[in-house]
C-alpha cells in the first residue's frame, strides 16, 4: 500500500507541469487557434522564472516573472497569427525554436556567471517550494499523503485547471470564447469582438503554460537549474489536450496517468518493461484516442471547429 | 480617439500579386530580419559584424582540415529533401508535420540492413538502404493518411504524436536489441560499406537532392499527379466532382511524401551519421516544415532557405562563436528571429491596408 501511494505521489509531483502546459493550450485552442509553441513557452517561463527567483528572492515576482515570459511569447504568436493571419502551424514551431534557444542560451550565461556551477535558489525560497504536509489534513493517513502533501505550485496548478473550467463552461465569456474558437464567422455576426477574445485567451494560455516551466525550473529539480529542464513536456502537453478532451479537469486525471509513465521509466526494473516503452505510452495513447474519437465520429471528441484557420472576416 | 485612428485602417486581401514583387519582399524580410537579430546581438554587447562575420566563415571556409561549407551543404541536403516532402503533402492541404517521424522511421529500416546485411555487394547494400528509407517513411506518411481519407482524422495531430512514437522506437533499439555492447545504449557505427561515398567533397546524396529538386518542381507543376495534388488542395469538392479519386491521391501522395522524408533519414545516417541514434531527424523535420512555408511550396526556393538555416546552424556550430562568449543556442534564436520577421512581412504579400479617410471619424 504504502508502494502505491508513493507512485501516485511522484506521478502528481511529475504529472503537474504537464496540466499547466495543456490548460494553457486547452484555453489557446478553445479560442481557435493551436499553439504548437507550448515547449518554447514553457522554456521561456522556465528561464524567466528562475531568473527572478534567483535575484529577487520572491516567489509571487518568481512566478509573475514565468507567467509574463510565456505570455510574451505567445504575444509574438497573437500577433503573427491573429493580426498578420500567418500560418498556426509556422508560427508555433518558430515559437518553439525561438523560446527553446533563448532559454537555454541565457540559461548557459547565467551558469557562466556563476563560475560554472549550476545556480541554486536561496534555502528560504527551496523551503518554501518543498514538498510539505498541510497542517491537519496532511496527517490523514494515505490520503494526507497523497493530496495534501506537496508543494504550493501543485495546488496552484490543480486550482488553475479548475477555474479555467468553470471559466470555460460556466461564464458568458468562457461561452463567447468557445464560440470563437467553433466558429468565428458566426461568433463576429453575433456581435463578439473576435479578433480581442483570441488574443486574451492566446495570452492567457501561454502565461499559464509559463508557469509549467517555473514549476520545472524553481521546484522540480530542487530549485537548481538543469538546462534540459523542460526537454519535450511542452510536446507531451500538446498531447495530453487531445487525451483530456479538451477539458481541464479531465487534463488532471492525465496528468496523473502521465505522470505514472513517466515515474514508472525509472522504476521499471521491477516489471521489466524497456524504459523506452514507457516514453512511447503516452503518444500511443493519445494516437489511439484520436483515432478512436474519430471512427465514432463523436462530436463531442474532437478539436474546436475553428481551430487551425485564421480568421478573416471578408473571406466569409 | 484611439479606435477611430483604428477604424480608419481597412485590411483588404489582395486580389493578384501585383504590386510589391514578392521576391523582394522575401528580400526585404530577410534584411529586416538580420538588422533586427544584429540588434539582439548588439544587446548582448557584442558586434553584431563580427558575429555575422564569423557565422559566415565557419559556413563556407575552407580550411586545410577540410573544406566547412560541404559541412554546410551536408546539413542541408536532409533539410531540402525534407522540405520538398512536406511542400508535396501541404500543397494538398494536409498538414504532414510528421517529417521528423517518417525520417526516423526511414533511417530505422535503412539502419537494419546497414548494421545486419552489409555482406552485401555496396551498390546493392545502398540501394536496399534507400528502398528500406522509402518503404519505412512511406508506410509512416500512409497510416495517418489512411486514417484521414477513411474516419477523417485530424492529421496534424496524429503525423505530430507519430514524430514521438517513432522516436522512442530508437530508444528502444538503442537501449537493447540493437546496443553493441549489451547493458550499454548505443548503436554501432556502420561498416565502410554501408556509408555513403564522397563525391566532390559532400557524399552523393546532394546529387539525388540536385535531381529531386528539378523532378519534384516539375511533378508539381507538369504531371497529372500534380494537377490533382493541387485541385485537391484547392478544394477537394472540386476534385471529387470532376470525378477524381480523392482517397487514392492522398494516399499516394503521403507515401510519396513520407517516402522522400525516409530517404533523407537514410541519407543522414548513412552519409554524415553513419550510425543510429536518437539526433538522426533533430529538428529537421520541423524545421522543414518552416522553410516549405516560407519557400511557398517552390522546390528551388527550399535549396536557398535550406542552405540560409544550414549556414546558420554550421556557422555557429564552430569554436570561434564560443571564442566571442556565444553558445551555438544563437544560432537557433537567429532562426527564431528571422521565422518571426519573415512571417509577419508574408502579411503585405497577401493582404493590403488600405486608408479610408476621415469622413467617419
Amino acid at each position: 500500500m504504502n508502494g502505491i501511494i508513493n507512485l501516485l505521489t511522484a506521478a502528481i509531483r511529475a504529472g503537474i507541469p504537464l496540466l499547466f502546459g495543456t490548460t494553457g493550450e486547452i484555453i489557446t485552442e478553445k479560442s481557435g487557434n493551436m499553439n504548437l509553441g507550448v515547449e518554447g513557452m514553457m522554456w521561456l517561463g522556465a528561464f524567466f522564472g528562475f531568473y527572478a527567483g534567483l535575484h529577487t528572492d520572491s516567489l509571487i515576482l518568481a512566478l509573475l516573472c514565468a507567467f509574463a515570459a510565456g505570455l510574451g511569447g505567445a504575444l509574438i504568436y497573437a500577433v503573427l497569427t491573429v493580426s498578420l493571419r500567418a500560418n498556426q502551424t509556422v508560427a508555433g514551431l518558430a515559437l518553439t525554436i525561438f523560446g527553446t534557444a533563448f532559454a537555454n542560451f541565457f540559461g548557459l550565461r547565467m551558469i557562466a556567471d556563476n563560475g560554472g556551477f549550476l545556480p541554486k535558489l536561496s534555502p528560504r525560497l527551496t523551503g518554501i517550494l518543498a514538498d510539505k504536509p498541510i497542517p491537519l489534513l496532511g496527517k490523514i493517513p494515505y490520503i494526507g499523503k497523497l493530496l495534501f502533501s506537496h508543494n504550493i505550485l501543485v495546488y496552484l496548478g490543480i486550482g488553475i485547471a479548475v477555474l479555467a473550467f468553470l471559466y470555460m463552461n460556466k461564464t458568458r465569456a468562457g461561452l463567447r470564447m468557445r464560440a470563437v474558437g467553433e466558429a468565428p464567422a458566426t461568433a463576429d455576426a453575433a456581435g463578439i469582438n473576435v479578433t480581442l477574445t483570441k488574443y486574451i485567451h492566446i495570452l492567457l494560455g501561454g502565461g499559464v503554460c509559463g508557469l509549467g516551466g517555473a514549476y520545472l525550473s524553481l521546484a522540480f529539480f530542487g530549485g537548481q537549474w538543469q538546462n534540459a529542464c523542460v526537454d519535450g513536456q511542452g510536446w507531451i502537453a500538446v498531447a495530453l489536450v487531445i487525451f483530456a478532451n479538451w477539458n481541464p479537469v479531465k487534463a488532471i486525471l492525465g496528468t496523473l496517468l502521465f505522470g505514472m509513465f513517466e515515474v514508472i521509466r525509472f522504476r521499471v526494473d521491477w516489471l521489466n518493461i524497456p524504459p523506452a516503452f514507457c516514453d512511447m505510452l503516452p503518444y500511443v495513447i493519445t494516437t489511439l484516442i484520436l483515432v478512436i474519437a474519430s471512427i465514432r465520429r463523436s462530436r463531442e471528441r474532437r478539436q474546436p471547429q475553428g481551430c487551425g484557420n485564421n480568421y478573416f472576416r471578408e473571406d466569409r | 480617439m484611439l479606435t477611430d485612428f483604428f477604424s480608419r485602417f481597412h485590411i483588404v486581401k489582395k486580389t493578384n500579386s501585383a504590386g510589391t514583387n514578392p521576391l523582394l519582399l522575401s528580400f526585404l524580410s530577410l534584411v529586416a530580419a538580420l538588422i533586427i537579430g544584429g540588434l539582439f546581438i548588439l544587446c548582448l554587447g557584442k558586434n553584431p559584424f563580427a558575429v555575422y562575420g564569423v557565422i559566415i566563415e565557419g559556413a563556407f571556409k575552407i580550411a586545410r582540415t577540410g573544406a566547412y561549407v560541404f559541412k554546410t551543404i551536408g546539413y542541408a541536403i536532409p533539410l531540402v529533401i525534407t522540405s520538398i516532402a512536406v511542400s508535396i503533402a501541404f500543397k494538398m492541404k494536409f498538414w504532414n508535420i510528421g517529417a521528423e517521424g517518417q525520417m526516423i522511421a526511414g533511417a530505422i529500416l535503412a539502419s537494419y540492413f546497414a548494421l545486419f546485411q552489409s555482406q552485401m555487394p555496396h551498390w546493392l547494400l545502398l540501394l536496399v538502404m534507400v528502398l528500406a528509407g522509402a518503404v519505412g517513411g512511406g508506410l509512416l506518411g500512409t497510416i495517418p493518411a489512411f486514417f484521414k481519407c477513411k474516419f477523417d482524422t485530424n492529421e496534424t495531430l496524429f503525423t505530430l504524436m507519430l514524430n514521438y512514437i517513432a522516436l522512442s522506437v530508437i530508444t528502444y533499439l538503442k537501449d537493447g536489441p540493437w546496443s553493441e555492447t549489451p547493458g550499454f545504449p548505443g548503436i554501432a557505427k556502420f561498416a565502410d560499406n554501408a556509408r555513403l561515398d564522397i563525391v566532390g567533397g559532400v557524399h552523393i546524396g546532394w546529387i539525388f537532392t540536385v535531381l529531386l529538386v528539378v523532378a519534384a518542381f516539375i511533378y508539381m507543376r507538369y504531371t497529372k499527379h500534380g494537377y490533382e495534388i493541387s485541385v485537391i488542395g484547392d478544394s477537394i469538392n472540386t476534385a471529387r466532382y470532376a470525378g477524381m479519386n480523392v482517397n487514392r491521391v492522398i494516399l499516394r501522395t503521403m507515401f510519396i511524401s513520407g517516402a522522400l522524408c525516409g530517404i533523407a533519414g537514410m541519407i543522414q545516417v548513412s552519409g554524415i551519421e553513419h550510425t543510429l541514434g536518437e539526433s538522426v531527424a533533430g529538428g529537421r523535420g520541423f524545421t522543414a516544415i518552416i522553410i516549405a512555408w516560407l519557400s511557398r511550396l517552390n522546390p528551388f526556393v527550399c535549396v536557398l532557405f535550406s542552405m540560409l538555416f544550414a549556414t546558420l546552424q554550421q556557422g555557429c556550430s564552430g569554436s570561434a562563436l564560443l571564442k566571442l562568449g556565444l553558445s551555438p543556442y544563437v544560432a537557433d534564436i537567429l532562426q527564431g528571429i528571422i521565422l518571426f520577421v519573415i512571417l509577419a512581412f508574408d502579411f503585405f504579400t497577401q493582404y493590403k491596408i488600405v486608408c479610408r479617410g476621415r469622413k467617419n471619424a
